[in-house]
């Protein structure tokens, strides 16, 4: 019958403490392919026993209620990560801050529908208890509070996902394409190209200090006389006003950063070091990108922006777009309730019923005796 | 022995009972209705007062299906007063304080106008059951076959009386419980659960000091519970107001040991909306003093009945806590408060239209179902009492829905979440409050009433001219013009506005209503003042319900998605043993309700989704 296939160590989880919910076993091997599939084999010709399909774990954990909506698109960014940035913070919605965050917007929304609940239905048959309709709008404040800063880390979320951008910028020969061909040799971690964008413009991905960057190697800046290159031109001035970071190149022969967007941040780099070194400001970097020179002090200042923007942002965003839509709509009704004025109870009600529709929605639960569980509970009613 | 056969035969004479009655009846069923003592039919067992917050809403629904509620209730008015005057139109609720007396007899009248209608003094003690439906009932005198049976049996069902230590079995003060029924329901394998409710003190009016409380008169204009009614009948009396004290407070504190309901002796929890003085004083310790109202029990005010004060204290601690209430100093009580516990059958056994999924022709309504309050009975006992005709006739049921009725929220909710406590009814409860307005149960339900014969001839000749009247007004309101400038005039602020637009469009602004709008525009005092303020409501929440209609339609998108009762949850993958037992057991009937149970999750519910849409392709996953 039996034959020795390995020892090893053998994980029992019971209902419902388990990944899954459900009884699960562990089996912690040698390793090898051949003691894997010797395993796999003996374990697949038992009765009932299959292999798992793709996510099919994530999936029953969802379906007995171990993990909501969020932490399943977690889960799954988790698998996609590229950067160990990304994979940070697919962590946190995976292992719940998010769905935490969610938590403590709902709480606060229900908070504020038992306060004008409680305006609404029991006023008139019990003492007043000091609830005012400017109550519910403080309450409201802090719920809207809450979803803006889960909105606002959502758009850094989604830079993890598609990338700090660093548009590199400057005029025709200030060496930018030579930064950037040190770029693509330096990098041996070149996650991939981006397609499908115009050839005015190349975008790359690439991981730099943990952190997923996208260069973006633009057009040569100058007023230029060829129609063609003025609108190859036009549109990288475009792109590079939505860009989180400019790296502007000059040659020292050249300093025509009027074509340069007031909103983003730049880092001036003087190119060509090698050639002239003794015309510096103090704010520039030199580098130059055929010797290496310098090029380290400005992929440290690029890694310490890219640093700073992300941790700004705090720790937990929302990662999709579903997720962005239902808090979104949340926030709007949040801010329809709160601009009524007069007598406003029922449609305020409407307002915070409808954001915590959108709010149940992100994670998978709202209910309306919920509402009334939190009005008992702070509430002295009797007719 | 004689055999007595009837369609309907419902057994108990309470609010849900004579509503059901009534509701059979008017179908056009021959109809019995049941009760222990006849004398009792249309009986106010608890408080003086009908209507309310949300109740308010379920009479005006039961008087626009042409119920008895609404009727008998202002026929035995002595004050009548609107809740939440200073809000919203959605979340006012008409309420009146009744004259028990005059109740009853109102009751007993418009019970006699049906001449298919039979009351019957008798007790039901056994169901007669064949092959899994309701052939008949049997009684203490006669057995009756019949085609439907509703039970409204209150807190008859095993019902237990506790005053400090002392258990009396019994349905009420003075009256028997019963037994048999609910051995035989349990037998049969109903879910059967445990509730209760208490009531208060009762006085003798003459002994209090009322002079030098706050008295609390009606409203100037009464606003009927009834469309029907067109005056005041009975004489107009104030209730007082009073407060607990902190030396009340005291005296309960030192007697708690010897409630029923903390020492043990009630196990069955009550109702959180309606706290004894007990639960008051212990769970909000941080309060000095509870308002009491004296409500008087009828126009000679001998008897008053203080809400707020319900107790299961001993006798001599029931004393000590009304004498220390001021204007109560020397209060005769002229019947003790008392905790009942009583049997209730969880609602998830029932169907939308109030029948058992375990026997069919058994439709049960009121306290039985797990809800507290006259008016939750009486909406029950008219769904109840409808289906019962339509099923004994042979016709397809009557399902009240969220969309378009409270009777539709409260019954979804108890058959879809079944019940812990007491259930009752709030606005906050109906998602589509807006929508659902006391001021419009009739554009609601009346239409569909008349479909279903349940209608009489007097309110089908009153919807029709109200049907005319609202739709010129409405004509009227979106033809007429008037100047920004007008509308100031009229009193009615307005920023930035300048043109000239019709009165609908203005009436969605806050601050300007249609009546003030007659000041300016004359044709306007053509429409009906109540209609007016219905139409002024409706031009209030006209954005908001555009956005709801949505959600109405997505809801009822989900309820289209029937789940057929033959699927097999039992082998249907991917449901977690806890969903699949909730299931298994209760059968949701629509995708809509499935969604509402609780413990349902969200990827649950996305898998029958999916099964429910492959259902109606194809019959594969179906277990035959």
């Amino acid at each position: 019958m039996g034959i020795l296939i390995d020892k090893g160590l053998v994980l029992f989880f019971k209902s419902p403490r388990s990944f899954t919910g459900e009884n699960m076993v562990e089996f912690h091997i040698t390793g090898g392919r051949a003691i894997k599939g010797a395993l796999l084999k003996a374990l697949s010709e038992l009765p009932g026993m299959r292999q798992a399909e793709a996510g099919e774990f994530a999936r029953r954990a969802f379906e007995n209620g171990k993990m909501d909506l969020v932490q399943v698109e977690g889960l799954a960014a988790i698998v996609d990560a590229e950067t160990a940035a990304q994979a940070r913070h697919s962590a946190l919605m995976a292992f719940g801050k998010v769905s935490q965050q969610c938590e403590l917007a709902r709480t606060e929304l229900l908070e504020a529908a038992a306060l004008v609940e409680g305006l609404l239905d029991f006023s008139d048959i019990e003492d007043p208890d000091g609830t005012t309709i400017e109550s519910v709008r403080e309450v409201l404040k802090r719920a809207k509070a809450t979803l803006r800063s889960l909105l606002f880390n959502g758009h850094v979320t989604e830079r993890l996902r598609d990338g700090f951008t660093v548009a590199i910028v400057g005029a025709p020969n200030a060496g930018k394409s030579t930064l950037v061909n040190f770029i693509l040799q330096r990098e041996a971690v070149i996650v991939s190209e981006i397609p499908g964008t115009t050839r005015d413009f190349l975008e790359f991905f690439v991981e730099l200090g943990g952190y997923p960057v996208v260069f973006i190697d633009t057009a040569g800046f100058r007023a230029a006389l060829d129609p063609i290159e003025r609108i190859g031109i036009e549109r990288s001035r475009s792109r590079i006003r939505a860009v989180d970071l400019i790296v502007w190149l000059s040659d020292a022969s050249h300093d025509e950063n009027e074509f340069l967007p007031d909103c983003v941040p730049v880092i001036k780099v003087h190119s060509k070091s090698d050639l002239s070194a003794n015309l510096l400001s103090s704010d520039t970097i030199p580098i130059s990108a055929r010797t290496g020179q310098g090029t380290e002090a400005l992929f440290a200042e690029i890694v310490r922006r890219a640093a700073d923007f992300f941790i700004e942002a705090g720790d937990a965003g929302l990662g999709t777009e579903r997720q962005r839509a239902a808090v979104e709509l949340a926030l709007a009704a949040i801010d329809r309730g709160l601009a009524l004025t007069g007598r406003v109870e029922e449609f305020i009600a409407e307002d915070i019923r409808t954001a915590l529709l959108a709010v149940g929605r992100v994670t998978g639960r709202v209910d309306v005796e919920d509402v009334l569980d939190e009005v008992f509970s702070r509430l002295c009613v009797g007719k | 022995m004689t055999k007595s056969k009837f369609d309907v035969i419902v057994v108990g004479g309470g609010h849900a009972g004579v509503e059901a009655a009534a509701a059979a009846a008017r179908i056009g069923a021959k109809t019995a209705l049941l009760s222990q003592k006849l004398a009792t039919i249309g009986v106010m067992s608890c408080n003086p007062a009908i209507g309310g917050l949300g109740k308010g809403h379920l009479v005006r629904e039961v008087d626009a299906m042409d119920g008895l509620i609404g009727r008998a209730a202002d026929a035995a008015a002595i004050q009548f007063r609107v809740l939440n005057k200073r809000k919203g139109p959605a979340v006012q609720g008409p309420r009146i304080q009744a004259d028990r007396k005059l109740y009853r007899e109102a009751i007993r009248r418009l019970l006699r106008e049906f001449p298919n209608l039979h009351l019957v003094e008798d007790e039901c003690h056994r169901l007669i059951i064949q092959s899994g439906k309701i052939g008949g009932i049997e009684t203490l005198l006669d057995t009756y076959t019949c085609g439907a049976v509703v039970l409204t049996t209150g807190t008859f069902l095993n019902g237990r009386i506790h005053v400090g230590a002392t258990k009396t079995k019994g349905g009420r003060i003075g009256d028997c419980a019963v037994h048999g029924l609910s051995d035989q329901m349990r037998e049969a394998g109903f879910a059967i659960g445990r509730l209760k409710t208490g009531t208060p003190p009762r006085l003798d009016g003459r002994s209090l000091g009322l002079a030098r409380l706050e008295p609390q008169w009606g409203d100037d204009e009464p606003q009927f519970l009834s469309a029907l009614t067109t005056t005041v009948t009975a004489p107009q009396i104030p209730c007082f107001i009073t407060r607990t004290t902190t030396e009340t407070h005291d005296r309960v504190r030192e007697s708690l040991h010897r409630s029923a309901l903390y020492s043990g002796g009630i196990t069955g929890p009550g109702p959180r909306y309606c706290p004894s003085i007990e639960d008051k004083i212990v769970r909000f310790s941080g309060r000095d003093s509870h308002q009491i109202f004296l409500e008087p029990e009828g126009a000679d005010a001998s008897l008053i009945y203080p809400n707020g004060i319900s107790t299961s204290l001993p006798h001599d601690a029931q004393e000590a806590l009304v004498h220390s209430i001021p204007g109560l100093e020397r209060a005769k009580i002229v019947q003790y408060g008392y905790a009942i516990e009583y049997d209730f059958i969880n609602p998830q056994e029932l169907q939308p239209s109030l029948m058992t999924r375990r026997l069919q022709g058994l439709f049960l309504a009121g306290q039985i179902n797990g809800t507290t309050g006259y008016e939750e009975a009486a909406a029950q006992g008219l769904a109840a009492g409808a289906n019962a005709a339509l099923y004994a006739g042979g016709r397809n049921p009557y399902i009240f829905d969220r969309t378009n009725s409270y009777l539709g929220v409260m019954i979804d909710d108890l058959i879809v979440k079944g019940v812990t406590e007491p259930y009752r009814m709030f606005t906050s409860r109906a998602e589509y409050r807006l929508t659902l307005r006391a001021d419009n149960a009739d554009e609601r339900l009346t239409a569909s009433g008349i479909y279903l014969g349940l209608i009489g001839s007097e309110r089908s000749r009153h919807f029709t001219k109200l049907q005319f009247a609202l739709a010129e007004s409405r004509r009227l309101l979106d033809e007429l013009r008037i100047s920004a400038e007008s509308v100031r005039e009229a009193g009615c602020e307005l920023e930035g506005q300048d043109q000239t637009r019709s009165p609908s469009h203005w009436a969605r602004f806050p601050s300007v209503t249609l009546q003030s709008l007659t000041r300016v525009c004359p044709e306007l005092k053509r429409i009906d003042p109540q209609h007016l303020a219905r139409l002024d409501a409706d031009a209030k929440y006209s954005v908001y319900i555009a956005r709801q209609t949505q959600d109405i339609e997505r809801q009822k998108a989900d309820e289209a998605l029937s789940l057929p009762s033959e699927i097999n949850y039992a082998t249907l993958p991917g449901l977690s043993n806890e969903v699949r037992a909730k299931l298994l057991r209760f059968r949701p009937a629509t995708v809509g309700q499935a969604g509402r149970m609780e413990g349902v999750t969200p990827a649950a519910l996305m898998l029958l989704a999916a099964h429910a849409r492959r259902a109606r392709r194809s019959p594969a996953i179906i277990d035959t």
